[in-house]
């Protein structure tokens, strides 16, 4: 408690480093995902080739993934962002695909039946109600991307996890508590507002 | 078979019971049929006689004994159930659905394999067609019929049967209906029935309970209850054609009566209701039908007969007459 | 090449690559033993308590959004570096999915299955193993496919709090900037993971109760 006191200026560097990347990565993820979903969505073959794939890359573990990196991006943040890009986009691709295959067939009839072009059918019909499960991907992935960070600290990536790996090499116990604590607040607390949001949006689209 | 003495329950929450001092016997091998609108209490007593659910206040004997001196697994290994949507294990096949009870009491092999082909036979599905099926393969009648050889297996002296008719269509129904009554009553079995529909009360009870509110409007014979209904909503639920009610049980060829003279015009079958009887002197506009059995005429029924099974103690309350202009 | 240096690697030293792996294996099979032991049980009893429920799934829940290096590293300053205390905290991270599918399978069951059941007379006991218990099965097993996943990847990250391990060689390649050492980590922990998840995937297809396909 005392060096957190003293030091929050370092942990406030590292909890900032940690979030812009998670954020990035999450950006740039969500935009390649709603694309690729939505073309999965209409298309059965893409559909099943993206789950099979992003089923078998899900399983890498985080480490060696972001060590397979190293002869490729070598060590630093871009390392890490493709990895979380990488694992981002699995679960969210997913998600989109299902949930926008998930509305009732329908409604999008209705829709169209009133004369609603393709991109309207989209954008007030298909992505709002399938928002609930899309939006279920993205605090998946958050929770994810945010494990994953605190790893890449070990390939430069800066974040949360310079204080543990500082705090197991140094053996100083309370930089570890503090690196390991304020990650596991920070994946609480996304998964609780990414939560509330998934839960609001399910009421709205019932 | 069964007393109900005064029993009451009431749910948390609610603002008037569930069940509210409801008395009633049922004699043994008797069909009973517990009818009223929804939220009436039929099926809240129903599943207290087997203890799913328990009352707050009252008695219930079964077979003489009060069912709280008897624990709950026991009571209910000894009363055949039926619910609705019957409930089959899926990860089991029809044989060993219908094994269930057996099985928990301990019978042999040998015996509840013979059992189960016996109960299969006689809910009319061919043992070595469907012993080794899965329930999802069967129809909805079919696996009502596995449900009722179910409950069936252990020959229990009593049945609860929550609307088992209730999610089937109306064909299947109606023979269903015909098929288990036929059963149950060549197995001399007391049958605690739930129901909503008043034309299946007036067809399968011995006696018909009216509930209303968690309490006993009516408890009699169907024929009474269309004849003398107790009261305005006992009139009104029975529905207003209860006169032609009183008639669809009765077959032609029961009211019969010889003839002499010559042949009626237009003629039915024995085994038509007098309902039909009436449809048809209406539609041909004649007083007098003959009853056939086959080629063979039995007799004649006629409108002065319709009529006096019909006039009823207890008429519709007419509305004030016009005032002439 | 780097695989081929990797390979090399591998050849020269295979004393040290099979106690690593040899290390991984164990690790990730002791952690996914104990989390069954102790998650599928509490998962059951759960399941018939409301009280006790919420608590239970709320806990699962919040732990199973935890990094898992953030898991590994709390345990070090408690109770060091190691294998034991590699074991407890992968123990830790696999029990959620376990419990959380254990308890959603079982209340997932057909309510009218179950009414018929205790209708029927069959006990507490009876109703849990001859119905929930085998209608569950399929979906508690893909809480254990999860568990399994979570646990082989984990075990890499188990090389930071001295729990031997794949991730040695990743670690040691990293540090050393020996990219043949890397991928004899890298490639052979991804295979091993990718790998558990498709033996459970299979298993998970032999566990669906006939009548249920």
């Amino acid at each position: 408690m005392k060096w957190l006191l003293n030091n929050w200026d370092q942990v406030f560097e590292a909890l900032g480093q940690h979030i812009v990347i998670v954020l990035t990565s999450l950006a740039i993820a969500f935009a390649i995902s709603l694309i690729v979903g939505i073309w999965a969505a209409r298309h059965e073959g893409v559909f099943r080739a993206a789950i099979a794939v992003t089923g078998i890359l899900y399983t890498v573990p985080t480490l060696a993934f972001l060590a397979l990196l190293i002869p490729i991006v070598g060590l630093g943040r871009a390392n890490a962002i493709i990895c979380m890009v990488a694992f981002s986009l699995m679960i969210m691709i997913r998600n989109v695909a299902v949930g926008i295959r998930g509305v009732p067939a329908e409604v999008v009839d209705a829709g169209r039946g009133m004369g609603m072009t393709g991109f309207d059918v989209l954008t007030r019909i298909e992505l709002p109600l399938a928002a609930p499960v899309i939006v279920a991907g993205l605090r998946i992935a958050s929770v994810t991307v945010i494990s994953v960070a605190v790893v890449a600290a070990y390939v430069n990536a800066g974040g949360l996890g310079t204080l543990i790996f500082n705090g197991i090499s140094n053996d100083h116990a309370p930089k570890i508590w503090t690196g390991a604590l304020t990650a596991c607040a920070l994946a609480v607390a996304a998964d609780l507002s990414l939560a509330r949001l998934e839960h609001w949006l399910r009421r709205r689209a019932a | 078979m069964i007393d109900i003495v005064d029993l009451v329950k009431q749910f948390p929450g609610t603002v008037r019971p569930a069940v509210d001092r409801l008395t009633l016997s049922i004699p043994d091998g008797e069909v009973c049929v517990l009818i009223g609108p929804s939220g009436c209490g039929k099926t809240t007593t129903m599943r207290i006689i087997n203890r799913m659910i328990e009352a707050d206040a009252g008695i219930v004997r079964v077979g003489g004994r009060d069912i709280m001196q008897v624990d709950t697994v026991t009571l209910r290994r000894r009363i055949g159930y039926v619910i609705q949507h019957v409930g089959l294990f899926p990860h089991w096949t029809i044989a060993e659905n219908v094994a269930t009870v057996p099985r928990l009491l301990g019978w042999t092999e040998a015996r509840t394999e013979a059992r189960t082909d016996e109960l299969l036979v006689m809910v009319g599905m061919d043992p070595s067609t469907y012993r080794d099926r899965f329930p999802r393969e069967l129809s909805g009648g079919q696996k009502q019929r596995v449900g009722f050889a179910r409950a069936l297996a252990a020959d229990p002296p009593l049945m609860l049967m929550d609307e088992p008719f209730g999610a089937i269509d109306p064909i299947t129904r109606g023979r269903l209906q015909d098929e288990f009554l036929k059963i149950l009553r060549a197995l001399r079995k007391t049958i605690v029935f739930v129901t909503h529909d008043i034309d299946e009360a007036i067809k399968m009870g011995d006696r018909i309970a009216i509930l209303k509110d968690g309490a006993l409007l009516q408890y009699d014979t169907p024929e009474r209850v269309l004849a003398e209904p107790a009261n305005s909503f006992v009139s009104a639920f029975v529905g207003a054609d209860r006169a032609l009610k009183r008639l669809s049980p009765i077959a032609c060829a029961t009211v019969a009566v010889p003839f002499a003279g010559a042949a009626p015009a237009q003629s039915i079958d024995g085994t038509a209701s007098l309902r039909d009887a009436l449809a048809l002197m209406l539609e041909t506009g004649e007083d007098v039908l003959g009853v056939r059995s086959g080629d063979q005429w039995t007799g004649v029924v006629t409108l002065a007969t319709i009529r006096a099974r019909t006039v009823s103690h207890r008429p519709h309350e007419s509305a004030p007459p016009i005032s002439a202009p | 090449m780097l695989l081929i240096d990797a390979w090399q690697f591998i050849v020269a030293h295979p004393g040290r690559f099979l106690n690593a792996l040899g290390t991984h294996v164990a690790l990730s099979a002791a952690a996914l033993t104990l989390a069954v032991a102790i998650a599928l049980p509490v998962g059951i009893w759960i399941s018939g308590t409301r009280r006790a429920a919420m608590a239970a799934i709320t806990t699962a829940n919040i732990g199973r959004t935890l990094p898992s290096l953030a898991v590994l590293a709390l345990v070090m300053p408690v109770l060091g570096t190691g294998f034991a205390p590699s074991l407890f905290a992968l123990t830790l991270l696999a029990m959620p999915p376990i419990l959380l599918n254990t308890y959603t399978a079982i209340q997932q069951v057909e309510p009218d299955v179950v009414d018929a059941a205790r209708g029927m007379g069959m006990t507490r006991a009876e109703i849990m193993r001859k119905v929930e218990l085998p209608l569950a099965a399929p979906v508690i097993f893909a809480g254990i496919r999860t568990a399994a996943v979570q646990v082989v990847s984990g075990a890499v990250l188990a090389a930071y709090i001295g729990g031997g391990g794949l991730g040695d060689f990743i670690t040691a390649g990293i540090a050393m900037m020996a990219l043949p050492q890397l991928l004899v980590g890298a490639i052979p922990a991804t295979l091993l993971s990718i790998g558990t998840d498709q033996l459970f995937g299979w298993l998970q297809r032999t566990m669906i109760p006939r009548g249920l396909a």
